[in-house]
């Protein structure tokens, strides 16, 4: 039986997700755009869906756009706004997602852009910050609600005020905070904020910008109107209806379910704590219940996983986006991490189907593995 | 029988069974739910893996490397993808586009906003069968067109360009050639080894496949490049990143399947149903059919009812869900731009009617309908002071309505 800690990557779809999506790729199979009777009711799934991933964050429904996903809600608020406000700097913080960090660089040599530094634990360091808004006119500001890699959570709302009253309009990326902790788009203050499906036991192919209606955005996909003209194409109705579901259970059983991640959590970094030659990252910061990111001094990073692989156990080097390179984590690099401690990282992220059974065998694994190198005598 | 009857299969398709029953191996805990993209563990290498499967059933229907193909999130970003992706790469070759007035919104509008951006587009007036002619597509490029984009099947209409004739003329002019192919693929034979077509889009659920999951085919040799329009992570070698949907990708691939597998046969039985229901209401008074007669996939019917308003014919006409125009610009009461580009009038436009049939129409749909339409058209027209002047013979020739 395999075992899956990397839910921060992906997630299962939750059966009830799937039972709500099942009619709409069977009888309910209509386009929405379609005016008769059978498109009508296909019109319906979404606006209530909408109302659903609507209240998960706190915004009203008609600040509510569905996309493909996370990526193409970011490059949408990212390129969106600067080209339709005609926006003269965008910066981001070092440790965003890809689609954050390429869709700033994608202004190279037109839109003046930067990168915001982190500190050691991944905060966004507050002199910098401050002097970009300050010596900027009209700035896009693009940082993660938290992070994939580290889990650190960011004190968006604080880094909101500052933008906002130097005027400035900022885009919060909190795909991997929904699900995981209380989102409010409404307290936060944010202008702009990137929610997806599959990180909350939802869809794949299915995420949501959420957005200030004051903004002047330009879309990035033309063709039909649909989503308000700001995402043209037919409406993705099974998707959109499995993630409406999947934030309806993430709001409703947040609680619960943010109980049961820390317990995991709790459990796993407890004894991971006991072992020698672990670096955990992040560790004193605000982090998410579910994510642990750590490094074995002494073992390789890719021998490990391979070895975990090898008894079913599913971790990642990174984030899954960025997988396919051999660099260490960017997000390392920024926290100032040593180069080696970094390419050896370890990423554990927990979903709701784990158990501590399961965190067991991943410590026989990992102790067999320090016994082996000598770093730990006998099986704990 | 089932109502009502769905005949609007242009807009949307089912999802085939045989489709959702793949879709669903790939969702949720135990079945392959993974990030294709994980590349550290097994879950991720089987998504990687089926994704792989699928790349090669799109590519298989049409002939091309699996290389080739570009997922996206439907034909609309295709679309996008292709258009800006070449205009923006290629812009210092040039910054001319040729397309056609009756191309779907998804290339006119992306058009539209090259325009904003400098480019010059040349939109190319249809003949009255609904086709370019060639001659004057060919006489149209000029020094600096980069692109020629034009659609294989019209979604209104039906009718079949002659793509690989064009393709003959852009190879020689040295001018990329975009087609549109959602309305085309698995009811049209495609072949990219023999047609010169550079970009192709792709779109799963109009052939029974998921919503919200399309593809581009990007050629190799000679190689194409774009820009891409959505940047992260580099997915699709670097043309269109984003986390590929497994399931739906699984999805679209089962559905290429399907219909390489079930196209001649499929169409055979399409083109009797669709003569069937076309010789069920021809022999009524003033009704013409819009797009070629030949030159038309076996599903589409485009009918205009003169003297009657096509809003109150589609909602008399409950019982069979059909369409006037395409349903992405239904929701507006304009008449169709397509009609109107092929030189019908705004009354023959306001009164058409698109039927189209597929995978799961019935003889005895046909023949509801038949009886259905008759029956409402002639209760719509007894009702109508316009129709009682025609039949009086009132001064047509001044009021002009049917001057097509």
């Amino acid at each position: 039986m395999s075992i899956y800690f990397d839910h921060n990557a992906t997630s299962p779809l939750d059966e009830r997700v799937l039972d709500e999506m099942l009619p709409f790729l069977g009888a309910y199979y209509a386009n929405p755009s379609s005016i008769h009777s059978q498109g009508r009711i296909a019109r319906n799934a979404i606006n209530i869906a909408r109302e659903q991933v609507a209240e998960l964050v706190n915004a009203h429904p008609s600040q509510v756009i569905f996309t493909s996903g996370g990526t193409e809600a970011n490059n949408i608020a990212i390129k969106g706004s600067l080209r339709g406000m005609s926006l003269s700097a965008v910066a981001c913080s070092a440790i965003e997602h890809p689609s954050v960090r390429d869709a700033v660089k994608y202004f190279d040599g037109t839109i003046r852009n930067g990168e915001f530094s982190v500190d050691s634990v991944g905060y966004i360091v507050r002199d910098d910050f401050k002097n970009t808004c300050r010596q900027e006119k009209q700035l896009l500001v693009s940082m993660m609600l938290a992070n994939n890699e580290t889990g650190t959570v960011q004190n968006i709302s604080e880094l909101t005020q500052i933008a906002r009253y130097h005027g400035h309009y900022v885009h919060t990326d909190a795909v991997q905070a929904v699900g995981k902790m209380p989102v409010d788009f409404a307290n936060l203050g944010v202008h702009l904020m990137t929610v997806s499906a599959h990180k909350i036991y939802g869809p794949k192919g299915a995420g949501a910008l959420i957005y200030d209606k004051s903004l002047d955005i330009e879309p990035i996909v033309h063709g039909g109107g649909q989503e308000k003209n700001l995402r043209s194409g037919t409406e993705n109705v099974a998707g959109i209806v499995g993630f409406g579901k999947a934030a309806a259970l993430a709001k409703s059983e947040l609680e619960k379910n943010q109980k049961y991640l820390v317990e995991l959590q709790q459990y796993f970094e407890d004894r991971l704590k006991q072992l020698p030659n672990i670096v955990m990252f992040a560790s004193n910061a605000n982090r998410l219940v579910n994510t642990t990111f750590f490094s074995v001094s002494g073992i390789a990073g890719e021998t490990l996983l391979m070895q975990l692989d090898e008894y079913g156990i599913a971790v990642t080097s990174g984030s899954a986006c960025a997988s396919k390179t051999d660099k260490p984590s960017h997000v390392l690099m920024a926290m100032g991490v040593d180069n080696q401690i970094a390419s050896g990282a370890i990423r554990v992220s927990f979903g709701l189907q784990n158990t501590k059974t399961e965190i067991d065998k991943f410590f026989g694994v990992l102790i067999a593995q320090l016994s082996m190198l000598g770093l730990v005598s006998t099986e704990a | 029988m089932k109502l009502p009857i769905y005949l609007d299969y242009a807009a949307t398709t089912p999802v085939d069974p045989r489709v959702a029953e793949k879709m669903c191996d790939c969702l949720t805990m135990g079945q392959n739910f993974g990030n294709p993209a994980s590349r550290s563990h097994q879950f991720g290498w089987e998504a990687d893996d089926a994704i792989k499967n699928a790349r090669k059933q799109v590519a298989d229907l049409i002939n091309a490397d699996p290389k080739e193909i570009v997922w996206t999130s439907g034909a609309t970003e295709s679309d996008n993808l292709a258009i800006k992706g070449i205009a923006h790469f290629y812009h210092k070759k040039g910054k001319h586009i040729i397309t056609c007035k009756t191309e779907h919104k998804a290339v006119l509008d992306t058009c539209r906003q090259l325009e904003r951006e400098g480019f010059e587009i040349t939109y190319l007036d249809p003949e009255a069968n609904g086709l370019v002619d060639l001659k004057k597509l060919e006489a149209a490029i000029r020094e600096d067109t980069i692109l020629v984009s034009l659609m294989h099947v019209n979604n209104e209409i039906g009718v079949i360009l002659d793509i690989e004739a064009v393709g003959e003329i852009t190879r020689s002019k040295g001018v990329m050639f975009h087609v549109d192919a959602a309305q085309s693929a698995g009811k049209v034979p495609i072949d990219l080894k023999k047609m010169k077509v550079d970009l192709m889009s792709f779109s799963a659920h109009k052939i029974y496949g998921p919503k919200g999951m399309g593809a581009l085919y990007v050629r190799r040799k000679p190689r194409v490049r774009l820009e891409a329009q959505m940047h992260g992570g580099g997915h699709e070698r670097g043309m269109r990143s984003g986390t590929l949907a497994t399931h739906q990708i699984v999805g679209m691939g089962e559905a290429f399947a399907i219909a390489q597998a079930e196209m001649a046969s499929e169409n055979e039985r399409l083109h009797t149903l669709r003569n069937r229901l076309y010789d069920g209401i021809k022999d009524m008074e003033e009704i013409y059919l819009n797009g070629d007669e030949e030159s038309r996939i076996a599903g589409n019917l485009n009918v205009s009812f003169n003297f009657v308003e096509g809003e109150s014919l589609i909602m008399a006409l409950k019982d069979i869900a059909v369409s006037s125009g395409s349903a992405c610009t239904s929701a507006s009461l304009e008449p169709s731009y397509v009609l109107r580009a092929i030189g019908r009038n705004d009354e023959l436009a306001h009164s058409s009617i698109r039927f189209s049939i597929g995978r799961f129409t019935t003889e005895a749909d046909i023949d509801y309908s038949i009886k259905l339409i008759r029956d409402k058209v002639e209760k719509l027209r007894d009702l109508s002071p316009l129709w009682e002047m025609y039949k009086d013979g009132i001064d047509l020739s001044k009021i002009q309505w049917a001057a097509h």
